[in-house]
């Protein structure tokens, strides 16, 4: 078994249905296709380095399963009567892997370090609103902001601290603790194969415990077909799925279906259509109600995420408190559409069946970035905007392009996009009117006094209820001025090898890989590992 | 020559309409526009463009290529030291070996398929060899690699698994005796050699052929043959020698297209080298990297031509002496 | 001429069957719109990823398309990016070979310099670099190919002009004081032409094959424009699965580049003189 990470004839029949005992040790591979530059998340930006850096450091505060606030390195914690200050108390005698203890002067650091302006981090925002911050003991923490800010505790469970005593001194970008990060959480970093994989181990003076895996591979590899093929070969144990994946070729195969727990669970972001509100006609509420009357989309979750999505009214998660369930999407009534643009203005004077107004036929172009699933809801609005007499045209354009060219210089009509969004419910930077310089995200060019003013009040009322109060009456402004048509929020779809056992089910709210310390791989299922050691 | 290709890299980074802001922090509700302009200002991208030129060439001619956008930390052409001691490999270092390594194996095992098959071509010309081989040829040379590497992967690697399916190593490498190693590196390099190198077969193949037609028509094989020197004579040690000759030239020129073509095959086999970077560097418009590997990239086709043109005059005797005339 | 051209490439068997294939592609692609059984941006979501059957002859796709349609009509798109990409590349390799052979001096010089600057730069590196950072579009891809493959044909027609010049009746019309335009094209261009076909033909094989390797990047002919190479790239996801997405097009990629390299080398031999000898 020296080549043995194979997976050799002998232990294809094994059947791995039965749930056996936890048990420590054992080697969770998994991949990604990008490689990260660094594991400084906050100056690194990519999401493959968030991932594997949220296994080495830990934050003040997190989330617990049912994604409300509880404490991580922070045992406790206090909000002052004004608002404006919080108290964070830190568990004692906290270590850092190589054995330095990890102070509340850490967290001060780490603090510093993201404000600092030589860091340019792209995370820094949130953190300059604090006014002051100081470490009057180790274990204390205080932050005082200069007025009352909500999304502060939930800013804090996204802040990785980092070690003072290696990085006091330093430039952050040039450093080689990027490369060889020491942290805090379950794993460390054990060796970085350039290109090849990323190995971590647990970490022996781990805050919290102990994880059960011993050790963390991530596989580097670019081509998601490639991947596949090595999850289908056992491989890897883990990986992302779209939903032919999930719902047609894994099901369609019985040996695969042996080996493999799918999971479906709801992420937080949709996806939707955005109208360049600066330009004519999408200025016209009839003509943004039309639009979005004549789409369907209950054939877009069928025909493009496999019913594996679900219609939504406002810009939050279905089933959580901040989405308000009171509203309806807009139905699929072609007919009405088709009297809102006569309304509006837009009939076929030439019978050529495009509706014009001023002798200037309808027509506009979507733009998407190459994403199989955008581009095929692109395909099919396209084709229900056709039938009511408007033109389509569909282009699809990589990434970087897509943003400088046409998202900051707002030279588009309409987007087909998503958005990903944090727990807390600020949206302010989607859709206050201030934030629409380029570059900036409101760049639908929304403006409408009433919802900036919820925006404001939102962001400054820690109460939960009057937050929620004022989400929803958010929601619904938003929803019914159409500055943008919802299409659906899809599932996020995964599959991991059933030899790695130990996982939630039914799926916590805060997703399929909480608590993932806890999985585990027992012994008997441990044929096409590596001896540790 | 050098400014030539100097100017081209740079114009084309010039094409681009986007920067490396627009990848790094963008669309990422988090991140302000504020911090993105102070990023730009980091990387010199607010001088005026002849300003970023003239700092491009001095990198170039010192061959410095500076440090890459996209991942802060990384020098793009060799390993630099801290003042703590701690060496940062270079992305080009890391990554050229490894192009460089599958490609002179590649090339090796296109020269020794193809010189036995273009003579065998072209000593059965017209013959049901000839065409066999030609046809063979030709069906390599058209098919999509990328394609043909996707079932060869499924065929090979999951149905079969007789060969691993991606990556250069095995995860457990480290922990192999040196036996070991060896086999688990050769195969994971099997795919990714013998594919593309099916691509090349049929130009070089065609070459040595019509090379030896040429050559066993000429005068002297005529007389050779008159002379009642056995065939196998004729064709090993007169013909070839010459029908080789120019072969020198053929592989110092494909020198680019090979290392351009590593892209898609690095792509699918996941294999960090030179055209795997070179991709990414695009994609993230990591300007750096992208000048650096072009600069790199002609450079070695150069080194490579030079290296052919002296192998040709050390090869041929009349070059030799022309070589000494002048 | 043509006649003869057409008769010579019907006696070398694989010209034959190059030209017979081609014929055949550009032929289903030209009638596309009348052979099509279905509209290919025709959407079924309720016929997603249909195997072949009477119905659909090569599948569905994931939008329930019908497989063969987009097959026929994304053959025009991957067939016309050939032809144009290598129509400017022979454009400019003829424009600047002629210049270049005919006046020779400093005209050669420089016009040789920027082709040796050309042909060091790997330039699969060139045309990704270009094309991502101009954006992909059908027109963007062809004029991109077309520009970074113009060299061989350049050396070409250097070579052949300078080999021309040295003729006799090429001497004679200069002393007779015919003007250079005269001269190159009524002699010296004609007489140049055969490899320049060959060269244009076997140029569009790789010019079709790179169409589709730029799709695999993601960098090729974009959606919803159909080309094979996209829809290969579409169908490599699921190999193991609807075989028919990656198949049908790898297939047409395949005989499609073959029949214009057959048909091109078969040319060359074709039209060599050597080989008139041996016959």
């Amino acid at each position: 078994m020296l080549l043995g990470c194979n997976n050799t004839a002998s232990n294809s029949n094994i059947n791995y249905n039965q749930q056996l005992a936890s048990e420590p040790g054992g080697t969770m591979i998994d991949a990604m296709i990008g490689e990260p530059s660094g594991l400084i998340a906050m100056i690194a930006g990519e999401a493959s380095a968030a991932q594997i850096s949220a296994q080495i450091f830990n934050t003040l505060l997190t989330y617990n399963k049912d994604l409300d606030i509880k404490g991580e390195l922070a045992e406790s914690w206090s909000v002052s009567d004004d608002q404006k200050t919080i108290t964070f108390t830190l568990k004692p005698n906290l270590k850092w892997s190589d054995g330095n203890p990890l102070t509340s002067e850490d967290v001060l650091f780490t603090w510093q370090l993201v404000t600092d302006e030589k860091t340019r981090s792209p995370y820094g925002a949130d953190f300059q609103l604090v006014k002051q911050a100081t470490a009057p003991t180790p274990l204390t923490f205080q932050v005082t902001y200069e007025q009352a800010y909500a999304p502060a505790l939930d800013s804090w469970s996204g802040l990785q601290i980092l070690p003072k005593h290696l990085l006091k001194g330093k430039d952050i970008h040039t450093t080689a603790f990027a490369q060889k990060p020491v942290g805090s959480n379950y794993y460390k970093l054990d060796a970085w194969q350039h290109g090849e994989n990323i190995k971590l181990s647990r970490n022996q003076n781990a805050v919290l415990g102990q994880a059960n895996i011993e050790q963390l591979i991530t596989r580097i590899i670019p081509d998601k077909s490639a991947q596949f093929l090595e999850l289908m070969a056992g491989n890897i144990d883990r990986m992302g799925l779209d939903p032919i994946k999930y719902s047609r070729i894994i099901p369609a195969r019985p040996a695969l279906q042996e080996k493999l727990n799918l999971y479906k669970e709801l992420g937080n972001s949709y996806t939707y259509m955005g109208f360049n509100l600066k330009h004519k006609p999408f200025d016209d509420i009839r003509v943004r109600h039309a639009i979005n009357y004549a789409i369907d989309k209950q054939e877009i979750i069928d025909g493009v995420y496999l019913g594996l999505g679900i219609n939504i009214a406002s810009p939050y998660k279905p089933g959580t408190r901040w989405s308000n369930p009171d509203l309806n999407p807009y139905p699929y009534n072609p007919s009405k559409a088709k009297a809102l643009l006569k309304a509006a203005g837009f009939t076929d004077t030439d019978g050529d069946g495009i509706l014009e107004r001023d002798g200037k036929p309808f027509a506009f172009e979507i733009i998407t970035n190459q994403n199989k699933e955008r581009e095929k809801t692109a395909v099919l609005i396209q084709r229900r905007l056709k039938s009511i007499g408007i033109a389509v045209k569909i282009r699809a354009i990589e990434w970087a392009s897509f943003i400088s060219r046409f998202i900051k210089t707002g030279d588009f009509d309409v987007v087909v996009l998503g958005w990903g969004l944090g727990l807390d419910p600020d949206q302010y930077s989607i859709w206050h009117s201030s934030q629409q310089e380029p570059g900036q995200f409101n760049f639908v060019g929304y403006n409408n006094p009433e919802v900036d003013r919820l925006l404001e009040a939102g962001r400054t009322e820690l109460d939960p209820d009057k937050r929620q109060k004022i989400y929803h009456a958010f929601a619904k402004v938003l929803l019914a001025d159409s500055p943008i048509v919802y299409l659906s929020a899809g599932y996020g779809l995964s599959a991991m090898h059933k030899r790695v056992q130990g996982t939630i089910d039914p799926i916590p709210p805060a997703g399929s890989a909480y608590d993932a310390q806890k999985w585990y791989i027992p012994s008997a299922y441990r044929s096409n590992q590596i001896s540790a050691e | 020559m050098l400014i030539g290709i100097s100017l081209i890299s740079f114009f084309i980074m010039h094409l681009a309409p986007g920067d490396i802001t627009d990848n790094e922090a963008s669309f990422d509700p988090k991140s302000s526009e504020e911090s993105r302009a102070q990023l730009r200002k980091l990387y010199d991208l607010d001088k005026p463009v002849i300003v970023q030129y003239g700092l491009w060439l001095k990198r170039m001619v010192t061959l410095d290529f500076g440090k890459s956008f996209a991942s802060h930390q990384k020098p793009v052409f060799w390993q630099t030291t801290d003042k703590d001691g701690n060496v940062t490999k270079g992305m080009i270092q890391q990554a050229l070996p490894i192009t460089l390594m599958i490609n002179i194996i590649g090339l090796c095992i296109t020269l020794l398929l193809a010189i036995p098959l273009g003579i065998l071509a072209a000593t059965h010309y017209q013959q049901w060899q000839d065409r066999s081989i030609t046809l063979f040829n030709f069906i390599g040379f058209s098919i999509p690699g990328f394609w043909l590497s996707l079932l060869l992967m499924y065929w090979l690697g999951v149905v079969n698994n007789w060969l691993p399916i991606s990556g250069l190593h095995s995860i457990n490498y480290e922990s192999l005796d040196t036996w070991a190693k060896i086999k688990d590196s050769v195969s994971h390099l099997i795919m990714p050699v013998i594919i593309p190198s099916v691509t090349g077969l049929a130009g070089i193949t065609l070459f040595v052929k019509n090379g030896m037609l040429d050559v066993l028509g000429q005068d002297y094989i005529t007389t050779a043959r008159a002379k009642g020197l056995s065939e196998h004579k004729v064709v090993y040690q007169h013909a070839l020698r010459n029908a080789l000759l120019p072969l020198i030239t053929i592989i110092g020129l494909s020198i680019p297209g090979l290392i351009g073509g590593s892209v898609i095959a690095e792509t699918i086999f996941a294999i960090p080298g030179m055209g795997k970077l070179f991709y990414d560097a695009v994609l993230m418009r990591d300007f750096p990297v992208v000048m650096g590997i072009l600069t790199i990239g002609s450079a070695l086709t150069l080194v490579g031509n030079l290296v052919a043109d002296v192998a040709y005059a050390w090869a041929d005797p009349r070059v030799r002496r022309g070589v000494m005339r002048n | 001429m043509h006649n003869n051209l057409l008769s010579r490439i019907l006696a070398n068997p694989l010209a034959k069957a190059g030209f017979i294939i081609i014929a055949i592609v550009f032929a289903l692609a030209m009638l596309a719109p009348w052979i099509s059984p279905y509209d290919p941006n025709a959407i079924n979501v309720k016929a997603i990823l249909f195997a072949p059957s009477w119905q659909h002859w090569m599948g569905t796709d994931g939008l329930g398309r019908d497989v063969l349609s987009r097959m026929l009509h994304g053959g025009r798109i991957s067939l016309l990016v050939g032809l144009v990409a290598v129509g400017i590349s022979t454009a400019i390799g003829v424009v600047l070979g002629a210049l270049a052979g005919y006046y020779r001096g400093w005209v050669d010089t420089v016009i040789m310099r920027i082709v040796d600057i050309m042909l060091s730069i790997p330039s699969f590196f060139l045309i990704l670099a270009v094309i991502a950072f101009l954006t992909p579009s059908i027109i963007n891809i062809m004029i991109v190919i077309g520009l970074t493959s113009w060299m061989g044909v350049t050396r070409l027609v250097r070579a052949e002009f300078m080999s021309l010049s040295q003729r006799e009746f090429i001497q004679a019309s200069k002393t007779l004081g015919a003007k250079d335009a005269r001269l190159i094209f009524t002699h010296l261009l004609p007489n140049s032409l055969t490899p320049i076909i060959v060269s244009a033909v076997l140029g569009i094989a790789s010019a079709v094959l790179m169409e589709s390797g730029l799709s695999f990047l993601g960098l090729g002919v974009q959606a919803p424009e159909s080309s094979w190479g996209n829809i290969l790239t579409d169908g490599k996801e699921y190999i193991q699965f609807a075989w028919w997405l990656s198949v049908y097009p790898g297939m047409a990629i395949l005989i499609t580049v073959l029949g214009y390299n057959l048909l091109g080398e078969g040319l060359r031999d074709a039209l060599d003189p050597r080989s008139d000898a041996q016959e």
